[in-house]
């Protein structure tokens, strides 16, 4: 198994850890963490898959770095969104009654 | 673009143009509606006149826009076309005028109007359809524009009626789009022509052309009101007299009939029609709602709805005549286009004035009505005389075809239907006229709005509408022979529907 | 051939891009004068761009001179320039209509922020249009969802925010899996150019290449609200200010729609027939279930919101008939359009009658039929449209997929089409029903301004002209000549 691939394995293990916990944790932070798992997980993937013939490939890394920074934008975005939603009504999660109306 | 193609354009802007500046009047400018209307209506029937002479002389007018690859916004103003937009064009100035006296002082006045202008360009649109895009087009159009006019008093009860209304004819559209889309994959464009265009499909297509007859059928049945899609007509009985008078004795219903005609006459042609087998079923249903219809008017007291279940019986007469195979019933069921358009909207004129000026909505209520409007009961008495078909009246002559049609179809059991229905309308007419002439009338009216002036028992605006259909109730069956009634035109109609006859 | 500084498809990214900026800094007033008049500019651009892809085909356009597979190329052919088209002529009649929706003393706050968010997602749209690899268009996704997310908090009531907050989970989330799926097909061909990656898939394709198209295929379903990640969009959209709704309702959604289209038709054509049903099959049940619950509410803008679900349904069911028959993509970029112009009218139409009623919800509405005629009929018109019926762009796209069902010989989608449009005529009744209700008395009515009913009443009679003129729209799908539609 080449370092490659193995990086790769254990980026998808992240990105479905990270999903998960965004689906299933319920306090807005740990959402937000486990986002950026998520996108670390991807990106792993990204860097991994990225060696050919132990060559870097800089394409990959390109990607890797805009992804980076669109990721703190996003978290930034949240962070903000969180903050607002706890200073108006003192929750820090999203209430699940309010999911359907 | 030739004057042959601008005149059946011409004719949708006459009402189309006034309806959309009448919206934006305020409600106060009660002189620039009534003259945009007036001007309406006249140049209407100044342009369906240059196409009668035309049409009369073989020419052809016509009009077609591309929408998308393969369909086409088409308009032929043929004979059978010009049936109903004249007798549209006619009605449509009286009722304009009656409906300026019907509603003077109430609200919303220029919504009404606008609708008003919307919902006969759409019947005209309709009958001057020259494929099934367009005459779908226009039939929902019909049904959008008539559903404000419907709840225009905007109570409670009329909202209810305006929902059966939508959802009877909204089901029905979508049954004839899904018969018009099928036929369309069949054979591409639809074009209403002489003696029909799907004869050439084949007979392997045939289980599934009669699939989309059924369809077809089903989809204009709802608004010609056949058993047992007929529910919403007494429901609709809600609107205001005028728009019961115009749109649901004559436009909406006529354009259900009307769309049987076509669809018989130039979708399939009344040969293959037959050699389907597809015709006598038609009669069959069309036979049940003409004894259907009456039957359930004899157990009515609201006047309106009493009417109203006529109507149910008497447009399936259209039907009937369209399913009878042979010029003869073909005639008979043109003709009554016509003379029951102009006979039941006088019966709704009165009905209308019986409402507006004494309160009456009841027969029970109208003992002695004819000492107090004698001539409002004379147009009623004529109108419900050509219902029943007594002689001298347009009604006679239609149903005098429509038995002949019969009998020269073989089916000597629709003559029996006819004179069942005849005896029916008697039994619930004759007593209304009893009522109105014998009896006494009560020492109070139940809701007197307008009192009588001398000899004047109404306002002239609610009266002059019914005379002058009355008249031509009269006129159409006594002169029914000569070359310029409605009789003459189903023939000229007729004639160049089969292919080998001459009238 | 344009210089490349002339360049239409470039000035449609940057002009946005900059109006954007310049509108932070130069506050509400200004800042909305300007947005508007850069939007009539971006029209002008987007029609010239039309005509052009029309007269000789796709062209592409190197950014910075630097092509692909280093450098972005932007691409523009048939199906882009309608998007185009249908963005810059949604945007600018909403933002004529925000302009004067922001003015009173409530949304002065709102309108600050407004105007930079708008221009960035108009930015972001443009560029998705254009955009020709998997990962310019990721980051083009993203641009679109943290501005759409923005706008959405715009009203900033808790309600809101916690809309704004679950949008932006289920965006990142779906635009994280996009991302691995790029990811995947990066490590499997080395590159990311839609053009080159077709003939590549078609070989044949690995297993990791099927993991990919799922996810990227969830993603962005998942963006587009499809039954059942569509829990996101009622409330958001539902409870943002309208222009903010209209915006979100007749584009945003139809962004990852059309990445979805683009993915399917282009590369993953091969893989695509095994997922067809199951779209064809989400898509009904986003139809029946969104015309359900639009029937039950009573708020107005969460009715709309829920139609807004049950019609991207309809987008969805040309999946499983492309394969039948081509005009099944005609069927779904004309709905796309004629949705986009009819619920931006419909949210238009809502906002104005909650002006004027001063409540969100259905009761409030009785009697306002005499107050404010031309919204309602606007409404009407756009309803026309939802609703399918003639003579509207709506029915024209509905006759279509009707076609195309028919002539493949899929019956079941033919009657859930019909049921689609006979409870769109439910719901789209209902409001009208209630407005036209007679109510005794003068129940306190606001007067709003008129351009707010003017811009609503537009965008409505543009999605019904369209019904009677479709040619020169399928013309630019189909591009010149070959009638193969795209890529």
């Amino acid at each position: 198994m080449s370092t490659g691939l193995l990086y790769a394995l254990a980026g998808v293990l992240l990105f479905v850890l990270g999903a998960a916990g965004v689906v299933v944790l319920a306090h807005l932070l740990r959402k937000i963490l486990a986002f950026n798992v998520m996108g670390s997980g991807a990106f792993l993937v990204l860097v991994g898959l990225a060696q050919r013939e132990g060559v870097v490939d800089p394409v990959p890394q390109a990607m890797v770095l805009t992804g980076i920074v669109v990721a703190v934008a996003a978290t930034a975005l949240a962070l903000g969104l969180a903050r607002a939603l706890h200073a108006r009504t003192g929750r820090t999660g999203l209430s699940e009654g309010a999911r359907l109306d | 673009m030739t004057l042959n193609e601008a005149l059946p354009l011409a004719v949708l802007a006459s009402s189309l143009v006034p309806g959309l500046v009448i919206f934006a009047l305020p409600e106060e400018r009660v002189g620039w509606r009534t003259a945009l209307n007036l001007f309406g209506a006249v140049s209407k029937l100044a342009f369906v006149a240059w196409l009668l002479i035309g049409v009369q002389a073989g020419e052809t007018y016509g009009f077609r826009h591309t929408v998308l690859p393969g369909i086409e916004l088409m308009f032929k103003a043929d004979a059978l076309a010009l049936l109903f937009v004249t007798l549209s064009t006619l009605l449509w100035l009286f009722t304009t005028v009656y409906a300026i006296g019907y509603l003077e002082g109430s609200p919303h006045r220029s919504r009404f109007f606008g609708f008003f202008s919307l919902c006969v360009t759409s019947t005209v649109g309709l009958a001057m359809a020259g494929n099934l895009y367009t005459f779908f087009v226009f039939y929902e159009l019909l049904t959008l524009s008539t559903f404000p006019l419907v709840v225009h008093r905007g109570t409670a009860q009329a909202m209810r009626g305006g929902t059966v209304y939508l959802a009877y004819t909204l089901a029905g559209g979508a049954l004839l789009l899904t018969g018009i889309v099928w036929l369309h994959g069949l054979i591409g464009q639809v074009e209403f022509t002489h003696g029909g265009v799907v004869a050439a499909l084949g007979p392997d297509r045939a289980a599934q052309l009669k699939l989309i007859f059924l369809l077809l059928i089903a989809g204009v049945g709802v608004k010609a009101a056949i058993v047992p899609l007929h529910g919403w007509l007494p429901q609709a009985m809600v609107a205001p007299a005028p728009v019961s008078a115009l749109l649901h004795a004559v436009a909406v219903v006529k354009a259900g009939a009307f769309g049987i005609a076509r669809i018989v006459y130039e979708v399939y042609g009344v040969e293959y029609a037959q050699s389907l087998g597809l015709l006598v079923p038609l009669a069959i249903l069309a036979s049940v709602t003409i004894v259907w219809g009456s039957f359930r008017a004899l157990f009515q007291d609201d006047l309106k709805k009493r009417l109203a279940y006529s109507t149910v019986s008497q447009v399936s007469y259209i039907a009937l005549g369209v399913a009878l195979f042979g010029p003869v019933g073909t005639v008979g069921g043109l003709a009554h286009l016509v003379h029951q358009g102009i006979m039941k909207i006088t019966l709704f004129f009165c009905a209308g004035n019986y409402a507006e000026t004494l309160g009456i909505h009841k027969v029970s209520e109208m003992d002695g009505a004819g000492r107090r409007m004698p001539w409002t009961t004379v147009a009623f008495s004529i109108g419900a005389l050509g219902m029943m078909g007594a002689p001298l009246t347009a009604g006679a002559v239609s149903k005098a075809w429509l038995a002949d049609g019969a009998e020269a179809a073989g089916l000597n059991w629709a003559v029996w239907v006819l004179w069942t229905s005849s005896l029916l309308n008697a039994a619930y007419f004759l007593p209304i006229l009893w009522r109105a002439w014998v009896r006494r009338p009560p020492p109070a009216w139940p809701d007197e709005h307008i009192p009588a002036r001398g000899r004047r028992e109404t306002a002239w605006l609610l009266l002059a509408p019914p005379l002058i259909t009355a008249a031509a109730v009269l006129v159409a069956g006594v002169f029914a022979e000569a070359p310029w009634s409605p009789l003459a035109w189903a023939r000229l109609i007729a004639k160049r529907e089969y292919l080998e006859w001459a009238p | 051939m344009t210089e490349a500084w002339l360049d239409p498809a470039a000035w449609l990214i940057l002009l946005p891009l900059s109006w954007a900026s310049l509108t932070f800094l130069a506050g509400p007033g200004r800042g909305g004068r300007l947005a508007i008049a850069a939007l009539a500019v971006q029209c002008a651009l987007a029609l010239g761009l039309a005509l052009e892809v029309a007269a000789t085909g796709a062209r592409v356009h190197a950014v910075g001179g630097w092509g692909a597979p280093l450098g972005i190329d932007l691409l523009a052919d048939g199906l882009s320039a309608v998007m185009l088209l249908l963005t810059q002529a949604v945007a600018l009649p909403i933002a004529v209509y925000a302009q004067a929706y922001f003015t009173d003393a409530h949304h002065r706050q709102e309108a600050t922020w407004f105007w930079p968010l708008a221009g960035f997602l108009i930015a972001a749209m443009n560029a998705l249009f254009l955009s020709a690899d998997l990962f310019n268009l990721y980051v083009t996704l993203e641009l679109l969802g943290l501005a759409a997310v923005g706008l959405v908090a715009l009203g900033g009531g808790a309600a809101q925010i916690a809309a704004a907050m679950r949008y932006l989970l289920v965006s990142l989330v779906a635009s994280g899996a996009y991302l691995l799926g790029v990811a995947l097909i990066y490590g499997s061909y080395g590159t990311v150019a839609i053009a080159t990656l077709g003939p590549l898939i078609g070989q044949g394709p690995p297993l990791a290449i099927w993991l990919a198209a799922g996810l990227m295929a969830a993603g962005l379903a998942a963006k587009s609200a499809l039954f059942p990640f569509h829990f996101w969009l009622p409330p958001a959209h539902g409870g943002a200010p309208a222009p903010v709704s209209a915006l979100l309702s007749a584009l945003v959604v139809k962004a990852s729609f059309y990445l979805v289209l683009r993915l399917w038709l282009g590369p993953f054509a091969p893989l695509a027939q095994t997922a067809a049903a199951l779209a064809g099959a989400l898509g009904a049940a986003a139809i029946l279930w969104g015309s359900w619950q639009a029937l039950r509410t009573r708020h107005i803008k969460r009715l709309v919101a829920w139609s807004t679900v049950a019609q991207l349904g309809y987008l969805f069911l040309v999946f499983p008939l492309l394969a039948a028959d081509g005009a099944a993509l005609q069927a779904g970029v004309m709905q796309a359009v004629a949705h986009g112009l009819a619920k931006a009218a419909m949210f238009a139409a809502a906002g104005v009658l909650m002006l004027a009623t001063g409540r969100d919800t259905l009761e409030g509405l009785a009697g306002v039929a005499g107050r404010v005629p031309l919204t309602l009929f606007a409404f009407g018109l756009a309803g026309v449209t939802i609703m399918g019926l003639p003579p509207s762009g709506g029915f024209l796209a509905k006759w279509l997929l009707i076609d195309a069902a028919l002539v493949s010989g899929q019956w079941g989608w033919v009657v859930v089409i019909i049921a689609g449009g006979l409870l769109a005529a439910g719901y789209v009744f209902r409001v009208l029903r209630q407005a036209f209700l007679v109510v005794p008395g003068d129940t306190g009515f606001q007067p709003v301004p008129r351009r707010l009913e003017w811009m609503a009443f537009v965008l409505a009679t543009a999605s019904v002209l369209l019904g009677l003129r479709g040619v020169e729209l399928m013309a630019l799908l189909n591009g010149p000549g070959d009638g193969q539609p795209i890529s």
